[in-house]
């Protein structure tokens, strides 16, 4: 059970999204982020729904994955959408008591749903369709020219990689101590929330000992494997663009185009 | 010279207060002299804190020696300069499997090494791929590392050490948190990596069944060398191995005990069909 736990929901099968370069993704991801800022009427978000349709058809991962991340964000959502109808200024069309909802209340209220949508789904396509690894590779790729400001983009890199590797370490870890507690009596489970946060002291301190204590046999372990950071390195499994990718950017850089004209000149 | 060896070795660990003034020297190492023939098996026994591990640390230049000089291939330890060669030729497995696999695919965490001495990617592949045929791991390439077993995890972590070709590697505990099965699998990996790639091995452990097969053994004591010599020599000396606190294998208990009590049986016994043939028992189908 707890080792079954993978991280970033990564939906496995094989498509052209799948096998796109990490930094395809990312850079499109953060496009289309920025795309749905840029619009700001009907046909715009149309070409952003169409665009994503097209990629969510393409990444093959069933639609019901997608929408598991909406789940979250409902209630984000829905004070967004409220605040939104009933506190921008306008046209009244409609009052209730002392709530007026007004002709651009409606229009922000409905743009703001639709682009938090968006949103969330756009980047879940992203996680779905790229391993933790290959995301962190990805990153630290797209980061490199950073190092000219000495941001230590390997380390960076590096971390959340071990980071993700000992989550469901750790995971196991933190169950077993729990039954160890539980076996000598200790309870989880009853209490307000004050005693509840409590009770998790005898949990948090030998699970940060032993954390540190990983830590240690870890660095140790990657010492006395040559490891001396991001200089000298090689990849086993080096990025390198495809004719594919090319033709991603090649499309990205078209829906960005084609998204400011609709959404800022056409207007 | 062989390929490790160590003379007057000392190494202290110094506890401080909280002001960082020395409250006491624990001497984990005391004059410890070795010479280590390259392609050899040899074993390092002692019971916890015999300094066993403390040594075996000084061989990857991760402990310098507080006295004394330890040489890897002719190398001084302690001469930072030397330090990513050695650490390239003499390979450290430690005893918690996770704790020492890195990677989050198997073959990752094998090409983890090889990426670290900045080895081209071609190559990386091939390592990685002799690496864990070695070890008889290879169909498991693709499987995250949480999924295997611990002796398999430790196979992994040994592909690891191959992988960057080393001319000895240290094997600290590598079976202390296994199952029998696991420790067997790991034994088998580490004395087919002996026999047939010649690689010297130095296994650290307190397990008797281990040393066995061990071409030399050194056994450790308040960071002493207390017994020098061949399992046979070793475990001729029952009493004197009970007195460091060791166990020796039941075979060879059972036939030091019946030695004792006047049957004629030849000292060190080590394997069931010795003790059966001294026995004039007939061989087992």
């Amino acid at each position: 059970m707890l080792r079954d736990i993978t991280l970033g929901q990564y939906y496995q099968t094989d498509s052209v999204i799948h096998r796109l370069d990490p930094r395809v993704k990312l850079v499109t991801t953060i496009c289309f982020i920025i795309s749905l800022f840029v619009v700001d009427n009907l046909i715009g978000y149309l070409i952003a729904g169409i665009f994503l349709t097209m990629v969510i058809k393409l990444s093959k991962v069933p639609l019901k994955y997608m929408l598991r991340g909406m789940k979250s964000i409902v209630f984000l959502l829905l004070i967004a959408v409220v605040f939104n109808l009933f506190l921008t200024p306008g046209e009244t069309v409609f009052t209730f008591w002392k709530i007026k909802i007004t002709m651009e209340g409606i229009r922000q209220a409905v743009f703001m749903a639709i682009r938090l949508i968006f949103l969330i789904i756009g980047s879940s396509v992203m996680t779905l369709t790229t391993t933790p690894n290959n995301l962190t590779d990805g990153m630290e790729k797209l980061l490199g020219p950073l190092k000219i400001f000495r941001v230590p983009v390997h380390e960076i890199a590096m971390m959340m990689s071990i980071a993700l590797r000992f989550i469901p370490i750790l995971l196991e870890e933190t169950d077993k101590i729990m039954k160890a507690q539980i076996a000598r009596g200790a309870d989880f489970e009853s209490g307000n929330l004050i005693k509840k946060a409590k009770s998790l002291v005898p949990l948090l301190v030998p699970l940060f000992i032993s954390a540190f204590r990983r830590a240690n046999d870890l660095a140790m372990a990657m010492e006395a494997r040559c490891y001396r950071g991001g200089d000298h390195r090689t990849k086993m499994k080096p990025l390198i663009y495809k004719k594919r990718d090319g033709l991603a950017y090649g499309v990205v850089v078209c829906y960005l185009a084609l998204c400011v004209v609709v959404g800022r000149i056409l207007l | 010279m062989g390929i490790i060896e160590a003379k007057n070795l000392v190494f202290e660990y110094i506890r401080r207060d909280e002001e960082g003034n020395v409250e006491g020297i624990t001497r984990a190492v005391d004059e410890v002299n070795l010479d280590i023939r390259q392609g050899d098996f040899v074993a390092i026994l002692g019971h916890n804190g015999s300094g066993k591990s403390t040594l075996a640390k000084h061989i990857n230049a991760i402990h310098y020696p507080t006295e004394g000089t330890v040489w890897v291939d002719g190398k001084d330890t302690s001469d930072d300069a030397n330090l990513w060669e050695i650490r390239q030729e003499a390979g450290m497995v430690f005893q918690n499997p996770d704790n020492q696999i890195i990677g989050q695919v198997v073959e990752e965490d094998v090409g983890f090494g090889p990426e670290n001495l900045g080895v081209p990617t071609a190559e990386i592949w091939e390592r990685v791929e002799e690496s864990l045929k070695a070890v008889g791991m290879y169909e498991f390439r693709k499987h995250s590392p949480n999924k295997l077993s611990g002796g398999q995890k430790q196979r992994v972590s040994i592909a690891g050490v191959i992988a960057m070709h080393p001319k000895c590697i240290v094997l600290d505990e590598p079976t202390a948190m296994l199952d029998p099965n696991g420790r067997k699998e790991v034994i088998r990996a580490v004395r087919a990596l002996n026999d047939v790639e010649r690689i010297t091995i130095i296994l650290i452990t307190h397990y008797m069944e281990e040393i066995i097969h061990a071409d030399r053994v050194f056994v450790m004591d308040k960071g002493k060398i207390a017994m020098e010599g061949t399992p046979r020599e070793i475990f001729s000396q029952v009493e004197k191995l009970k007195d460091l606190r060791l166990d020796v294998p039941q075979v060879t208990l059972l036939a030091h005990e019946l030695g004792k009590s006047g049957l004629d049986i030849p000292k060190g016994i080590l394997t069931c069909e010795e003790l059966a043939a001294a026995l004039g028992l007939p061989k087992k189908k």
